[in-house]
């Protein structure tokens, strides 16, 4: 289980946080201007990449922030 | 009946045992016979000290097996043991369970069984315990407290051992330090989390799941002997030389008379002292270093190691016939050499590397926090010069050609009774990874998980494929390292502590009048109210007439609500709901469907506004978290600069519907002041009002197509508003109802409900209600309205399903076809399923919704339901079936 460093509360379980994906992935500023395959981008298509990776979590079991942390999806180690 | 307990062990020494207290004799029952051993036995070592071998039958090849190791890798003493205090457990090691007074054991051949009756409690009693460390150590001989006591004192140090006692008085003395004794890691997972389990033996036995969070993890666990592959290596009485050095040490317990040690290594050297120390008869040493071999075992005819068959090599590598000879010997002590045991190691991701002079895999580099020190860092004491051994290859008889069969008595996984042939098959097979060989031989697939076979396996395999023993390499570690029950990971989360359990204010009327409760969620939910001896389906019929004819009652205390506040509340919402609420009038209530960026239907509801910057929203009973989670989801991530909060006030309302065309009435005699014509109160609107001295709020909504007040007051005055609204509505023959009147009420309208006609892969224009999603404002997953799927035109669409019989009820989930479809050539083509099928009084008939392939297009046609003992035809139409104009929302006019 991974120790996930909450910006706000410290490290805590795994167990309390819900997985956001990859981060920097924005919602697009006008979803109608978007073509099929822009769109399907942003709804469908991630990295999926090994090694350091923004992602976001939400301390669903603690303070309830989202946060953006890095992590090495290879070794699960969070940088800073 | 139980016969007399046999007077005095046979086999114990004197004196001497360190593990055993004297003074403290027990009693207990092996396979019915009556026995005797001592406060610290193990079940395995008192057998021995009682002089019986033959502990178990193999699974597969029904072959009389003994005690071969003192330990948890231990692979064929395995014992159902019946603890005292009633619990059964299957599969235990009997070298690892501790004698309590009145235990019962029995041998087992391959399966145990689970003694307790369907719906019985388990006795046992486990539970689990959190804790934070500093350092862990996992292991407690003289490497592990060596690494312990390099702590600083102030250190949060927690040691394990899996054996009965750690000794370290100096340790014990340490405020931060805690020992944990009989207790065994399962695993190592990610950033030093290790579960454990705690084994407390007693008479009503006990376990503990320690979840351990350690800054370090000292892995410290020791290596373990492992045995020769050779023909009969199998036999009651041969054992690993250092299990015999245990039971003569730890329990005084002699394994046999006369020994016969087979090695490749200096360990056997202690043994040989312990054995002369105990008056036991070394007849020989077979050393494979001075090129001797035990070839074969002979057995007496209770299958009982009797003799000894021991050759030289010849320089071809086979079995020198000159050399044969057989010595007499009841207890054969093998060393092949020592396993680290670094399974814990693996698992936490730290690599292995071969070692050469321990013909062993040692730690190589780490992963993680983790460090392994003495034997399981391959320093293995006492070792001298080792010279591999793996596989002594078979006699040769004499006009017989070699074959694989030479090898089917080469037993290696002694659980599994797997054998070298089996692993020769295997690669004959074309199998080479070491992987696919574990699969395909079962070998290390038992619940020893190969603890003495696993490398043995690999270097005989590497052997064979003319590769190195570091380049074939072992099979992946995995947790847990020992098994373990489902009643110890479960711990105390079992019946009704398995889940909270979530009720409304108004349960204990519900529960005082005969309710049948459905699980929703959490939340215990009144299904249907049956009368004395009344059916479901009567009692269904019968709550739904009194809300289309007179007048019903619910509890909606479940359903999800959140207050919403901030001056972009309405904004907000605008971009949540695929309608508009932005201009929502104050006082009124609106439908709203939320999509997720995908464009499928996430939930729904009514949303009502209280004020310019404040509104209150419903969601589903069973999506309420879900919801509240995807507006923070939003508002944090997205839209940081809306000023909008949202806070869930389910439980600080309570809610009841009352409906029918007679509500009105009901709710005049609760509210006499409040004015409830359509015209003052219409539909779709809210009101503050005191309802029964209750001051709460009013929705004017409807779930079931007919004239409906929802009453919201504070939870705490939830009891009290019902019983008010049972007692006006007597006069007005009011009926309580649950859950499934209010699907069929809906169903009859045509009305869907989320995660039942939905389930993430509908839009919403496939369930009708492109009308409620704006063309002229984004909203989340607008754009993917648009998307090419989407826009199929053979989408799966909602309509209702009439069976041509009106009795017939479908199976909700039932496929449906075209009625021409050929059922006997399979794949026949499905168009789609029923989603919601009921009984209906306001139809006198029954119907259901379904999901139907370019369903729209197809009203009017027929489909077939194929279904495992008939086949049902039934009618596309229109999904509203009741009252589709909307006449009865006010009343019905009486």
């Amino acid at each position: 289980m991974l120790l996930i460093p909450c910006p706000w509360c410290g490290p805590r379980d795994e167990t309390e946080f819900s997985y956001g994906g990859e981060a920097d992935v924005p919602y697009p500023g006008d979803p109608a201007a978007a073509d099929d395959a822009t769109w399907a981008g942003y709804l469908f298509m991630r990295a999926n990449s090994e090694g350091p990776l923004h992602e976001r979590w939400h301390h669903a079991a603690g303070c309830r922030r989202w946060f953006v942390a890095r992590r090495d999806t290879l070794t699960s180690e969070f940088l800073t | 009946m139980i016969d007399t307990p046999t007077p005095t062990p046979t086999r114990r020494l004197p004196d001497g045992g360190d593990w055993i207290d004297r003074t403290r004799p027990l009693t207990f029952v092996f396979d019915g016979r009556t026995l005797t051993g001592f406060q610290g036995d193990t079940v395995a070592s008192a057998l021995l000290a009682n002089g019986i071998d033959r502990v178990a039958t193999s699974t597969y090849d029904r072959r009389p097996r003994g005690v071969m190791t003192a330990g948890m890798e231990e692979p064929n003493a395995l014992v159902q043991v019946d603890w005292p205090g009633g619990a059964s457990e299957p599969m235990l090691r009997a070298t690892q369970v501790e004698l309590v007074e009145g235990l019962r054991a029995a041998s087992l051949a391959g399966k145990g069984r689970l003694s307790l009756a369907p719906g019985s409690n388990d006795p046992g009693r486990f539970d689990r315990r959190h804790v934070h460390a500093d350092v862990l150590v996992i292991g407690a001989g003289a490497a592990g407290l060596a690494a312990a006591r390099a702590t600083a004192a102030e250190t949060r140090l927690i040691v394990i051992d899996d054996g009965p006692a750690i000794t370290a008085p100096d340790l014990t003395t340490r405020l931060e330090t805690r020992l944990l004794a009989r207790t065994t890691a399962l695993g190592v997972y990610d950033h030093g989390y290790v579960t454990a389990v705690e084994r407390r033996p007693n008479a009503r036995t006990e376990g503990r799941l320690w979840h351990i969070r350690a800054g370090r993890i000292v892995l410290a666990t020791g290596a373990t002997e492992r045995p020769i592959a050779f023909a009969n290596g199998d036999r009651p009485g041969i054992m690993l030389a250092s299990a015999a050095g245990a039971y003569l040490r730890r329990f005084a317990v002699r394994p046999g008379e006369r020994a016969v040690i087979f090695a490749n290594n200096d360990t056997t050297s202690a043994v040989a002292d312990d054995l002369a120390a105990a008056g036991i008869a070394l007849i020989e040493t077979v050393d494979w270093r001075r090129n001797e071999v035990v070839v074969d075992t002979l057995a007496d005819a209770s299958g009982r190691l009797a003799g000894v068959v021991i050759a030289k090599i010849a320089s071809d590598g086979a079995v020198d016939p000159a050399t044969l000879r057989t010595v007499a010997a009841d207890l054969l002590l093998v060393s092949g050499g020592w396993n680290p045991n670094v399974a814990l190691w693996s698992q936490a991701r730290g690599s292995l590397r071969f070692d050469e002079r321990l013909a062993g895999f040692v730690p190589d580099r780490p992963f993680g926090p983790v460090e392994a020190v003495g034997a399981c860092a391959g320093d293995v004491a006492g070792i001298g010069e080792l010279l591999p051994l793996w596989v002594v290859p078979p006699a040769p008889v004499a006009g017989r050609p070699a074959s694989d069969d030479d090898w089917a008595e080469h037993y290696l996984d002694l659980q599994r009774d797997a054998t070298v042939r089996d692993l020769r098959r295997a690669l004959g097979a074309g199998l080479t990874s070491i992987e696919h060989l574990k699969r395909y031989t079962t070998i290390g697939t038992a619940a020893d998980q190969g603890k003495t076979s696993g490398v043995l396996a690999s270097a005989i395999a590497a052997a064979l494929l003319g590769q190195d023993v570091g380049a074939v390499g072992v099979p992946t570690y995995r947790p847990p390292y020992v098994p373990v029950s489902f009643a110890q990971l479960a711990g105390r989360d079992r019946g009704a502590l398995i889940d909270p359990v979530r009720t409304t204010p108004i349960h204990p009327w519900h529960a005082a009048n005969g309710a049948v409760f459905e699980d929703v969620g959490q939340w215990k939910r009144p299904r249907y109210f049956p009368g004395d001896g009344e059916s479901m389906d009567a009692a269904v019929l019968r709550e739904c007439r009194a809300a289309r004819e007179g007048v019903a009652a619910m509890d909606a205390s479940t359903l999800g609500k959140i207050d919403l506040q901030g001056p972009d509340a309405g904004p907000f919402l605008d971009r949540l709901y695929t309608n508009a609420f932005g201009r929502l009038a104050i006082g009124s209530c609106r439908y709203g469907l939320m999509c997720r960026a995908d464009g499928m239907v996430f939930d729904d509801g009514v949303t009502s506004r209280l004020a310019e910057d404040r509104f209150h929203m419903t969601t589903t009973t069973g999506n309420a978290a879900a919801v509240l989670d995807w507006l923070e989801e939003w508002l944090q991530t997205e839209w940081p600069e809306l000023h909008v909060r949202a806070t869930s006030v389910t439980e600080q309302w309570a809610t009841v519907a009352v409906v029918g065309p007679r509500s009105r009435d009901v709710l005049h005699t609760l509210a006499p002041d409040l004015a409830l014509e359509p015209e003052a109160f219409p539909f779709m609107t809210w009101r503050d009002a005191v309802v029964a001295g209750i001051a709460g709020r009013i929705f004017r909504i409807s779930f079931s197509g007919e004239l409906a007040y929802e009453i919201n007051v504070p939870s705490w005055s939830g009891l009290a508003l019902w019983e008010a609204v049972m007692t006006a509505g007597a006069a007005y023959g009011i009926v309580p109802y649950g859950t499934e009147a209010m699907h069929v009420l809906r169903a009859e309208k045509g009305y869907p409900i989320v995660g039942q006609e939905t389930d993430g892969t509908v839009a919403p224009q496939d369930l009708g209600m492109g009308w409620i999603v704006s063309k002229t404002k984004p909203f989340i997953g607008s754009r993917s309205h648009r998307r090419p799927d989407a826009l199929r035109s053979d989408r799966r669409q909602l309509v209702a399903v009439l069976p041509s019989d009106p009795d017939e009820l479908l199976p909700e989930g039932a496929q449906l076809v075209a009625a021409d479809a050929r059922l006997d050539a399979p794949p026949v083509p499905m168009l789609g399923h029923v989603t919601s099928s009921y009984r209906s009084a306001a139809l006198g008939r029954t119907f259901a919704l379904a999901m139907v392939r370019a369903g729209r297009e197809r009203i009017g046609e027929t489909v077939v339901a194929p279904l495992v003992d008939r086949t049902v035809t039934a009618t596309i139409i229109e999904p509203v079936l009741y009252d589709p104009d909307n006449l009865r929302r006010d009343g019905d006019g009486r």
